[in-house]
């Protein structure tokens, strides 16, 4: 039976909502349902399963609705919904929330950031409100049109103030993680980074190598396009270049647009600090021909910093952590356990930047790979949601997140699709990302376990075996427990690697055998 | 001296609006904060909205 329920003038949050939605598809009987407000992606979203009726035309976005398909009695639905949402309301802090900016600023006077994630089609106004107050803005929002973009960091740059974002999901100000960040030490290292992800694990591998981070400054992902010109970008090297506690600067992003490059460079010169800059998978002429040291991966850029905070001797990051022999061996020994049908990669990531990385390395070991974000648009995947040969997913790509939480949120996605394709016997290596720190699950090896397993067992029933390969970006301080993560994966049979570039690196080298083999 | 190192010279005060779990996050670590409970204004009406600004 189908129904909608709707509940007028009661909001949400889009991720509890989410979670929620997640939650009622388990009760027993139900064959769809959405709890949601109704915004237009969400109707549009119950549209596409068949649940939209009539009644959902004259409700707006402060309306909640749950649209439910069930065998059973929707009443048990509605009431399940309403006690998930209890529980929810009652777990955040019972302490008391203004309504609006002016007020919390009346509560907080010397408040100095605003973090803004309300939908986007709200996100532009509420950071201009902010800005007009001076308060610094992190707006993790996306859809914030470009436009708006532009506005709003014009206004950032007249006033001195940060304007991270759109779409700017980590920065750590002050040692402070904010989003989608990790728990890092602090140091004298400042990185200003235009990909999520890619903030992540550079600061990580910092952190893990005995550096340390004076500040992190995200500045959303199309801060390097020309329409913006990088504004973010140059307005935090000049925050790091005043700042006495920063003496290496760390740039990360991929590479800036053509008119963009020298701007960034020509402002990273003048703050006259030693600097790294990964533009990652670009030229790396451009940056030493303006006197800096061009990193060749995430993990690269880590240790070129630690090195110059050290005032150490530039060089590069070794290929592997463990000794060239131990590698083959282990490459070889994964590689002689599979069958000759057994051939192809799946690269799962929820990361956006480790897949765009990954993608990278992996073409210098078996050309390039099917992608929903291929770096030659000849192999762009028709359908995302089916794998092609050699195949890498970012789960965190807008087709994947329509009306769900990101996949370093909620993972189940990335664990279906992966159940799914243990059934195809020319899966030979899988390689996965986990991405720990604030705001991600809690546990997100443990969401993929089942899958996980399936896939080794199917590959054993064959005759084979299926190698996974994991990294995990993260500190041992972040809430999730790095020691502990690990553990399980490997407790699993799954081979992790430091970091995300040897994971990729390693998975390389067994595809290579792979290939060999066929040859031969 | 600019905004942004004043900013790096002072204890981070933040106002969370939208996802309630940022908020958590930062109280759990003793960060102030003051968490907006927010809803889209004008009843979700964009067309008011509009017409609200206007008139401030």
């Amino acid at each position: 039976m189908k129904k909608v329920i709707v509940k007028k003038n009661t909001y949400y949050d889009s991720v509890t909502l989410m979670t929620v939605s997640k939650e009622a598809k388990k009760i027993e009987g139900v064959k769809e349902v959405l709890v949601g407000m109704a915004t237009e992606l969400n109707k549009g979203l119950a549209r596409n399963i068949g649940l939209y009726t009539e009644e959902m035309d004259t409700l707006t976005p402060n309306d909640l609705f749950i649209a439910v398909d069930t065998d059973g009695d929707p009443a048990i639905v509605e009431n399940s919904v309403e006690d998930l949402l209890t529980k929810k309301k009652e777990a955040v802090s019972s302490d008391f929330k203004p309504h609006t900016l002016d007020s919390a600023l009346k509560m907080m006077p010397e408040a100095n950031l605003a973090l803004i994630s309300v939908p986007g089609a709200y996100a532009a106004d509420e950071a201009r409100k902010a800005m007009e107050n001076n308060l610094h803005v992190m707006l993790f929002s996306d859809n914030v049109s470009i436009k708006d973009e532009v506005e709003l960091k014009r206004m950032a740059v007249e006033k001195g103030l940060l304007m991270m974002g759109p779409d700017c999901g980590t920065a750590i100000i002050n040692g402070i993680p904010l989003a989608f960040a990790n728990k890092v030490c602090r140091g004298d290292i400042g990185v200003v980074g235009a990909s999520g992800t890619g903030t992540q694990e550079v600061t990580s591998i910092i952190s893990r190598l005995g550096g340390g981070l004076s500040q992190v400054i995200g500045t959303g992902g199309r801060d390097l396009k020309s329409e913006v010109g990088g504004l973010m970008m140059i307005q935090g090297i000049d925050g790091l270049a005043a700042d006495p506690d920063t003496r290496v600067i760390v740039l990360i992003s991929k590479p800036p647009s053509g008119d963009v490059v020298g701007k960034v460079l020509s402002a990273l010169k003048d703050a006259g600090k030693p600097a790294v800059v990964d533009f990652i998978g670009g030229d790396p002429k451009i940056i030493e021909d303006y006197g800096f040291t061009p990193a060749k991966s995430l993990e690269d850029a880590a240790y070129k910093a630690v090195l110059l905070s050290c005032g150490e001797k530039i060089c590069d990051a070794p290929q592997f952590t463990m000794p060239s022999g131990e590698i083959d061996k282990l490459a070889a020994g994964e590689a002689e356990k599979m069958l000759p049908s057994q051939r192809h990669i799946k690269a799962f990531y929820t990361g956006g930047t480790l897949c765009d990385e990954a993608i990278h390395i992996l073409q210098e070991y078996i050309g390039p790979l099917y992608s929903n974000v291929p770096l030659d648009a000849s192999y762009a995947l028709n359908d995302p949601n089916a794998s092609l040969g050699n195949t890498a997913i970012d789960f965190g790509d807008d087709i994947f997140t329509a009306g769900r939480a990101h996949p370093m949120i909620d993972p189940s996605m990335r664990a279906e699709r992966l159940a799914r394709e243990s059934e195809d016997e020319s899966i030979a290596v899988v390689l996965l990302d986990f991405v720990l720190g604030h705001g991600s699950n809690m546990d997100p090896v443990g969401e993929m376990l089942d899958s996980i397993r399936l896939v080794k067992e199917r590959a054993n029933q064959r005759g084979g075996y299926v190698s996974i390969i994991a990294s995990v970006c993260g500190t041992p301080e972040d809430p999730q427990g790095m020691d502990n993560q690990i553990n399980k994966l490997r407790e699993a049979g799954v081979v992790v690697m430091p970091t995300n570039a040897q994971a990729a690196r390693l998975a390389g080298l067994i595809m290579r055998r792979k290939y060999d083999e066929q040859v031969k | 001296m600019n905004r942004l190192n004043e900013l790096f010279d002072s204890k981070l005060k933040v106002i969370n609006i939208g996802l309630h779990g940022f908020a958590d996050d930062l109280k759990s670590l003793d960060v102030d904060v003051i968490d907006v409970d927010w809803r889209p204004p004008a009843g979700g009406s964009k067309r008011m909205a509009d017409l609200l600004k206007k008139l401030k």
